[in-house]
């Protein structure tokens, strides 16, 4: 199954060897010019998507779905209508494409697997006490192993963002490892960084390699639960990490921006910065997510006014 | 399953620009036919298309025109410096509403992308005249003296790169100032201009004020000799800008000269990379590269020119080439045949001395005037692809060791218009920008221009200043 | 009469990067008071001591431009100094060359040496004068400067053989250009003296170079040299103005062109603006924070 990560005999694997290694390599990287990034950004963002090009770009977002909730309030009545929502998402069109994963918290896990079940749709599950991510390691893998003994095909961890701020990051690259080691192989290990909490796109720049250094299959911007979450300039910046990792590794690693991505509008731009930075080779779900929720209704109005010219309403798709 | 996202055709609608078959000389608040009833016709460059037919200014038109501005200069200067304001305020504003249909004009009259047209050229237009309004009746604190007085009649020749941009930082200025205005638009981009009259009309600008004349270099040649004018201005190439500077020798007419440039772009190892590929993407291919400030030179530090090189090359590999009313364009077309010619000369000549010549797989439309994007590596300060402004798409790479050689080849030039500077280095941003001749050096960034900031250049670039308070010195008896 | 002593004459040269040389010409050409008496033979300079002096101008702007403010303003400022020191010979020199009396030769040697003081005061306000931030519409600072704009040929005035010389010179390097003097071909000798005076006043070798000798023949070179940056023409009249101002545009040189100028009363600072550059550096802030996190 999935992942490759860096075997013991690459160069890149010295790198972890202390914090100073580690601190040498990150603060190596090139800086990040923050106004030319979001320039970027935003000039991508005027891409103007139309027709057969947005039925593709909508569908293709559709599939891209991480469909979420992560709730205090969640029950398992409510992840399992997730569930079929992600299985079927507009029950009035069988050609509607399924979303990537339904994502929830690990006691939710075994719901969720039984909704989707022979589906393809896969599971998510957020770990490691998420989104703080503050309990001792014993207690993150414990919660990974329970997330992946239950079925979770994914697992959406969070760096420890005290360490990395405060340059201990053999720790956050030991956490990585500890938690890949759990999900074994048949879960993919997604990581969140909480860009919004790293404050710098220098930091997110450093802790995307550092991620994938550790045997991220997946880095993810944010968990959702602060103020700033994925923007285009992060999830930019991230692409061209994993653009610039697999052309010094060989190795691809996914992308996922998460929280405050709520319209097709908002999706499609996303999808034109995969396309114009990482390339092709990531317009694939699994290669790219989105994690949302309010988006696929969005998603799916939209691909209902394609379809038939006039615009849809919120009473044309489910609210589960 | 990886796919492909390809974009379907976006194209900005051509009907918003409603282009008459014919149009005349604007002059004394009338269009009018020339006296010797010649026209020229206006093409499309993206297509070949003929646009419109134009009256063709000669020195008789260009007469009358002085003469309709002279007479307008007596009530236009006497006006309080807040009436003459509000004047401008309402171009401003006028241009604003306007400005779907004037960059769907400029476009299909220039060949640059809707995209360029709608998000620089446009925006910045109507914020020049803003600004310029603004100072129309402070002109007492512009540090020249109190009571600056205008010149008088202003004769100001535009080139074709940015056509109704290039009209805003003339015309902006001179009326703020209280001068009136004969102004000649490019051979192959005179309709943005005659719209601008319209604008006038619709301002209600007193007639005389504005005089447009359309033409070729005969007319701009009479233009900047005829004996009443007080004050040549003039943006184009380096070889006409000395013409007139032997022109207007010996005589009192104040003039300024924004003419060519080779900007060196320079890259060092602890850039920013990946912004520095977009500066460097912006600095040669916006607008084609028909830009007189563009990076056309890429220095970039010897340690890391393959890894850049590698991410600049991908990169050009991804912009879009074609129609440029879609708005999903890049890079549009060249501005006329004429201009091909000359760039098309000096890239065989680049490949003849033996520089590498490099291009993505890019496919060119089938009419029209077509550059697809260049590199070119191996090239040594000795190539004429280093050394001559090509105005194309075409960027000449080389590469320098240390700050110092690095500056002396960017200062290797007769030109000294823009450079750049890439690196993370606060101090050797401080030191190298205070090292470059140059009139204009963007660090970390490429290609920037606002209203408030003076733009021109050193050496052959010209001299003179457009833009912020140094533009109004131009324009005043000081 | 036998108190009378024979004085020693000084032999006038020119003064190149710094030394004093005669003209590689080997001509001098007899220079006279307003009443026809010889003063001196002074140096008839040709093209190539024109030349000459544009490789030293060239070679001292480097540094001269690259100096501080303060450390110019100072430099002026020691001009100044030693010209009052040596007062008497110029309210002499000045006297016969322009046939002025005693007092009124006082006051325009004194006018003179207020001038540098003047312009010492300048080097280090002008760029706050002309120079300043603008304020972009957009995340970028950016800042526009004055700069030298280079090598200047400086074509003294005829007629005001100090007080003018010194009046078109001292905005040329207050600002840190270099130039190329060509004194008043009637009365060269107060420049020639003046030269003396900068090569003691810590005034680096090359930042001003005094050629003496036919204006046009010196001038002609210069305003079509390459490697000049601009011209001040104040020395030319009207028909040589206009011919050295077609050459200069073969390099695009800054040109300003003669004006009737009052020499005694006060300048403004437009001779220093003639020969000044803008330079306009721009840097990214930062985001604006709308939309994103980020620094």
């Amino acid at each position: 199954m999935p992942s490759s990560a860096l075997t013991a005999a690459h160069p890149l694997k010295d790198v972890a060897a202390s914090d100073s290694a580690l601190r040498r390599f990150l603060h190596g990287l090139p800086g990040v010019d923050a106004v030319g990034l979001e320039g970027r950004a935003a000039s991508l963002g005027t891409r103007s998507i139309k027709t057969t090009a947005k039925a593709y770009a909508i569908d293709l977002a559709i599939s891209m779905v991480d469909l979420t909730t992560l709730e205090g309030a969640d029950t398992p009545g409510k992840v399992r209508a997730l569930g079929a929502k992600a299985v079927k998402p507009d029950p009035t069109d069988r050609t509607t494409p399924s979303t990537a994963a339904v994502c929830v918290y690990p006691d939710m896990v075994a719901v969720a697997k039984e909704a989707v079940a022979g589906s393809g749709v896969k599971v998510a599950s957020v770990a490691t006490a998420f989104p703080a991510g503050r309990a001792a390691l014993d207690v993150k893998l414990a919660d990974v192993r329970d997330a992946v003994a239950a079925g979770a095909d994914e697992i959406d961890m969070v760096i420890d963002r005290g360490a990395f701020l405060s340059g201990r990051y053999v720790k956050v690259y030991d956490e990585i490892t500890a938690v890949k080691e759990a999900c074994g192989t048949s879960a993919r290990l997604k990581v969140i960084f909480e860009t919004g909490e790293l404050s710098t796109y220098d930091n997110i720049r450093r802790a995307s390699w550092l991620g994938m250094l550790a045997g991220a299959d997946f880095i993810k911007t944010s968990t959702g639960k602060v103020a700033v979450n994925a923007t285009p300039a992060n999830t930019l910046l991230m692409l061209e990490a994993v653009r610039d990792f697999k052309a010094q590794t060989g190795i691809q690693v996914g992308v996922k921006p998460a929280g405050g991505i709520r319209t097709s509008k908002d999706a499609i731009k996303f999808l034109v910065l995969v396309n114009e930075t990482a390339g092709e080779d990531w317009l694939d779900n699994h290669w790219f997510r989105f994690g949302a929720s309010s988006l696929l209704n969005d998603l799916l109005m939209q691909r209902q006014k394609l379809a038939t010219g006039r615009y849809s309403g919120p009473d044309y798709v489910t609210v589960d | 399953m990886a796919s492909v996202f390809e974009y379907a055709p976006a194209p900005e609608s051509r009907a918003i620009a409603d282009i008459a078959p014919s149009y005349g000389l604007f002059i004394d608040g009338e269009f009018v036919e020339a006296a010797d009833g010649k026209v020229f016709k206006t093409v499309s460059p993206s297509t070949e298309e003929v646009l419109s037919e134009v009256a063709r200014a000669g020195s008789e038109d260009v007469d009358r025109a002085v003469k309709a501005a002279r007479r307008a200069f007596e009530k236009w200067s006497a006006l309080p410096g807040a009436e003459r304001a509000k004047y401008l305020f309402r171009i401003a504003r006028i241009v604003q509403e306007r400005s779907r249909e004037l960059a769907v004009l400029e476009t299909l009259d220039n060949g640059k992308p809707i995209k360029e047209t709608r998000d620089a050229d446009l925006p910045l237009v109507a914020a020049h005249f803003f600004y310029y309004a603004g100072w129309a009746d402070k002109l007492d604190h512009a540090g020249y003296g109190a009571n600056p007085r205008p010149l008088g009649v202003a004769g100001q020749v535009i080139p074709w790169n940015f056509p109704l941009l290039m009209l805003a930082w003339k015309i902006a200025p001179a009326l703020a100032t209280g001068n009136t205005v004969v102004l000649k638009p490019a051979e192959t981009t005179p309709l943005s201009a005659l719209f601008f009259a319209d604008i006038c009309r619709q301002a209600g600008l007193p007639k005389g004020v504005v005089n447009i004349l359309p033409g070729y270099g005969d007319a701009g040649a009479a233009l900047v000799s005829h004996p009443d004018v007080n004050k040549v201005a003039f943006t184009g190439s380096t070889a006409v800008g000395k013409e007139i500077a032997r022109t207007v020798a010996g005589t009192r007419k104040k003039v300024t000269l924004e003419l060519g440039g080779k900007g060196a772009n320079i890259v060092f190892d602890d850039a920013p990379v990946d912004q520095a590929v977009e500066g460097i993407v912006n600095g040669i291919f916006f607008n084609q590269g028909q830009v007189c400030c563009a990076g056309s030179r890429l220095l970039v530090q010897e340690s890391i020119q393959e890894e850049l090189l590698e991410s600049l090359k991908r990169r050009l590999s991804t912009l879009r080439l074609g129609d440029p009313m879609d708005k999903n364009t890049d890079i549009g077309a060249i501005n006329s045949e004429e201009q091909l010619t000359r760039i098309t000369s000096l890239v065989e000549q680049g490949e003849a001395e033996g520089a590498e010549r490099w291009s993505p797989a890019c496919e060119l439309p089938e009419s029209g005037y077509w550059f697809a994007p260049t590199l070119f590596t191996n090239v040594t300060q000795a190539h004429r692809i280093a050394r001559d402004e090509i105005f194309g798409p075409v960027l000449s790479v080389l590469t320098f060791r240390t700050p110092d050689e690095a500056v002396a080849k960017a200062n290797n030039t007769p030109y000294g218009l823009s450079a750049g500077i890439w690196t993370e280095k606060g101090s050797r941003i401080l030191a190298v920008a205070n090292k470059l001749r140059a009139g204009v050096v963007w660090s970390n960034t490429f290609n920037k221009f606002d209203p408030t900031s003076p733009f021109g250049g050193y050496k052959e670039s010209g001299f003179g200043r457009e833009g912020g308070r140094h533009g109004l010195e131009a324009y005043l008896d000081v | 009469m036998s108190d009378t002593r024979l004085s020693v004459l000084k032999t006038y040269k020119l003064y190149v990067g710094g030394k004093f040389p005669r003209s590689e010409s080997g001509r001098v050409y007899e220079v006279s008071d307003s009443k026809g008496k010889w003063l001196a033979n002074a140096p008839l300079s040709s093209r190539k001591d024109a030349r000459d002096a544009v490789v030293a101008a060239r070679k001292a702007f480097g540094g001269w431009s690259g100096a501080t403010a303060y450390n110019r303003g100072q430099v002026l400022y020691r001009v100044a100094e030693m010209l009052e020191g040596r007062r008497d010979q110029f309210v002499r020199e000045v006297g016969e060359a322009e046939g002025l009396s005693k007092s009124k030769s006082a006051a325009v040697v004194d006018a003179t040496i207020d001038r540098w003081v003047w312009y010492a005061g300048w080097t280090d306000k002008i760029a706050q004068v002309v120079g300043g931030g603008n304020p972009v519409a957009g995340p970028f600072f950016n800042l526009s400067s004055p700069e030298p704009t280079g090598v200047v040929a400086v074509l003294a005035p005829q007629e005001s053989s100090f007080l003018g010389l010194v009046s078109v010179l001292a905005p040329v390097i207050a600002t840190g250009n270099t130039a190329i003097v060509v004194a008043s071909e009637k009365s060269p000798l107060p420049a020639l003296s003046l030269a003396e005076v900068l090569a003691t006043s810590d005034v680096p070798g090359g930042v001003v170079n005094v050629l003496s000798g036919r204006t046009a023949e010196i001038a002609t070179p210069l305003a079509a040299h390459q490697d000049v940056n601009a011209i001040d023409l104040a020395g030319a009249d009207e028909s040589l103005a206009k011919e050295l101002e077609i050459a200069a545009a073969d390099n695009l040189k800054r040109v300003l062109r003669p004006q009737p100028v009052d020499y005694a009363e006060t300048p403004g600072i437009d001779r220093m603006t003639a020969f000044l550059e803008t330079k306009t550096v721009w840097h990214p802030t930062g985001s604006l924070g709308a939309s994103g996190s980020s620094y």
